[in-house]
């Protein structure tokens, strides 16, 4: 390797951070112009995994030598907009970019049925600009920066979910808009009064003001706001009305997409404007956000849970059953210590996979059998065996039994409630469990124990190309159910970062 | 109470109330529409009137203007505008897919129609 080359190396992975916004957002425009749909989806794959890659880099440099900071063309912060990359984001990103790029892997065979192929293009367009505000909201280290990544991502979400094949998909679409501008709006309305405050839109920089001028109206009235915009989009129960809808008429592969990243993304925003923007000591201390969070998370882990069990459409009652696990990840950072917290990030991390193996399975059995519908699971597990072994395993960990990720958040959720004292929510989360137990168990008893009818038409398993990331899925989530130094390491070492205690 | 200056916050106010109840309160997509967009107009005065200093000019330098406006909210206004601009464009967008499926823009007939074709 000559000098040259190396050099050019060093430049290009310095500046990693900005590319893993600004490619994804100009091969959205090639993807347009290829207009073919394999070759499309070709593009879009290279950009996926070369993202996944670069947030895997970006990861090992934030735990080698701490944050990185990146002063987007050379305007230093607090006044230029900073891309800021510690161990919370760098976690969110690896999360992101990984769903992402397995979910689009599995993508072709279930869009060949769902999208008409002269729109595969421009889907796939679409679905790497919300890879784009995605992972901009995740890195960046501006205020007003986030909005703007949080209506990229939300503006082609909605796009992508008006794809679904029935006239639902429309408004269950507009459904999400009208919500999803309506918390949009209000996370502006929240920067603009920190901005009224402190003057600056950095968030590091907007931290120091912050805990200069002490806690007053303005800064209550900002935290409502800014928790109202992001838990519209994070679908914390009561402002979970979109969600259903939108995951249920979506097609499956968009529904397996956003189920693992747009609300884990919202979930990280709250988090970074709750410990790194407000801090715990004025966000717990003296806003009392705990108060207000747990509560709802505890109604959303029981409400979420109880209304999936009565649902007839799989696809809506794992869409109900986010709602419930949104509530886990909420309750994770009501507890307001190190361990909540970490229960709640790990959450994020093995709920983006499980849940995105669910919905992938769902796009199998859509792909097989044209339905969702419970009926359609009739002798499910012999006939599609390894489709449906995927969907038990991944199920399994919804519940939280050990061996599985599902068993590894909800422990640390458990141990924190009892740190805090709070025996009734640890008591809570098991009895939650339970309905998980329910909801899944109605499944698996249609598709292993019960025949399908005489008449029904001949079903193979599914193609290699959707079964292949089904198990990579499945199997991550026994792999870090029991290795889970690379989930659990990061989410407790950003917890303690976030309450500045020494690592 | 009513301090001449915060007057703008009032009238933000106002319009942001406004909008949230016509999108609460209309079954017409398009009035639903509407009042999105007036709840995000009153966010963009809300910027303006902050960024305002009384007496202040455009922040241009020049002899004899020693007070200026502060830009930078005003320029962020010009993203949210266009963030408002697309998000209007890509609603309507669907409005008009959603009369194509259900030869209506009425949320309570669709409603009716979705509960048939559920039944």
């Amino acid at each position: 390797m000559t000098g040259g080359e190396a050099d050019l190396i060093t430049r290009v992975s310095d500046d990693l951070p900005a590319l893993q916004i600004a490619v994804p957002l100009l091969s959205a425009a090639i993807c347009l112009l290829v207009r073919r749909a394999r070759a499309a989806w070709a593009v879009a794959m290279v950009v996926a995994w070369g993202s996944f890659a670069s947030a895997c880099v970006l990861l090992s440099r934030v735990l080698q030598s701490g944050t990185i900071s990146y002063a987007e063309g050379g305007w230093r912060p607090p006044w230029g907009i900073e891309l800021r990359i510690d161990l919370l984001n760098a976690l969110v990103l690896l999360v992101v970019t990984g769903i992402c790029a397995i979910v689009l892997t599995a993508s072709p065979r279930s869009l060949d049925q769902e999208v008409w192929r002269e729109h595969h293009h421009k889907f796939y367009a679409l679905y790497l600009l919300c890879m784009t505000g995605l992972a901009g909201m995740t890195i960046t280290g501006d205020a007003f920066n986030i909005f703007v990544f949080l209506e990229i991502s939300s503006l082609s979400s909605y796009a992508l979910i008006a794809q679904g094949t029935t006239r639902r998909a429309l408004t269950s679409s507009l459904q999400y808009l009208v919500m999803g501008t309506i918390g949009g709006t209000f996370l502006l309305l929240g920067i603009g009064m920190i901005y009224m405050v402190t003057g600056t839109l950095n968030i590091a920089d907007m931290a120091v003001q912050l805990a200069a001028v002490g806690p007053n109206r303005t800064v209550l009235v900002a935290l409502a706001c800014i928790g109202i915009g992001t838990g519209i989009k994070l679908a914390v129960f009561p402002l979970h009305i979109w969600l259903p809808n939108a995951y249920t008429y979506a097609p499956a592969i968009v529904t397996a997409f956003l189920a693992a990243t747009a609300t884990k993304v919202a979930y990280y925003v709250l988090v970074r404007f709750v410990f790194s923007v407000f801090g715990a000591p004025l966000a717990f201390g003296e806003l009392r956000l705990d108060a207000v969070l747990m509560p709802l998370a505890i109604a959303a882990m029981f409400a979420g849970s109880f209304v999936a069990i009565f649902q007839d459409d799989i696809k809506r009652m794992l869409a109900y059953s986010s709602v419930a696990q949104i509530g886990y990840m909420v309750l994770g950072l009501s507890l307001a210590s190190v361990s909540g917290l970490t229960g709640g990030l790990v959450h994020l991390f093995n709920h983006a996979i499980m849940k995105s193996g669910l919905f992938l399975v769902m796009a199998a059995v859509v792909l097989r059998m044209g339905s969702t519908r419970l009926d359609a699971f009739a002798g499910l597990g012999r006939r599609m065996p390894f489709t449906m072994a995927a969907f038990v395993v991944a199920g399994l960990s919804l519940i939280g039994v050990p061996l599985t990720v599902g068993f590894v958040s909800k422990w640390y959720l458990v141990v924190g409630a009892i740190e805090g004292g709070l025996w009734p929510v640890a008591v809570l989360i098991l009895l939650s469990s339970l309905l998980a137990l329910i909801y899944i168990w109605r499944v698996v008893e249609v598709a292993y124990f019960r025949q399908p009818p005489e008449d029904a038409p001949e079903v193979s398993e599914a193609p290699a190309s959707l079964l292949v990331p089904i198990w990579v899925l499945a199997g991550a989530t026994v792999f870090f159910g029991v290795f889970t130094s690379l989930s659990v390491g990061l989410a407790s070492a950003a917890a303690r970062m976030l309450f500045g205690v020494e690592l | 109470m009513f301090e001449g200056g915060l007057y703008p916050y009032w009238i933000v106010i106002f319009l942001m109330m406004t909008g949230l109840y016509v999108v609460i309160s209309r079954d017409n997509l398009v009035k639903k529409v509407i009042g999105l967009n007036i709840f995000q107009v009153s966010v963009i005065m809300f910027y303006v009137a902050m960024g305002k200093v009384r007496g202040g000019t455009a922040p241009i330098e020049a002899e004899g203007f020693t007070i200026y406006s502060n830009p930078l909210p005003h320029v962020l206004m010009l993203t949210a505008i266009v963030v408002g601009v697309a998000t209007t464009a890509l609603a309507l967008s669907l409005v008009v897919r959603i009369n194509e499926a259900y030869a209506t823009i009425e949320e309570d007939e669709i409603r009716e129609l979705e509960r048939e074709e559920e039944a």
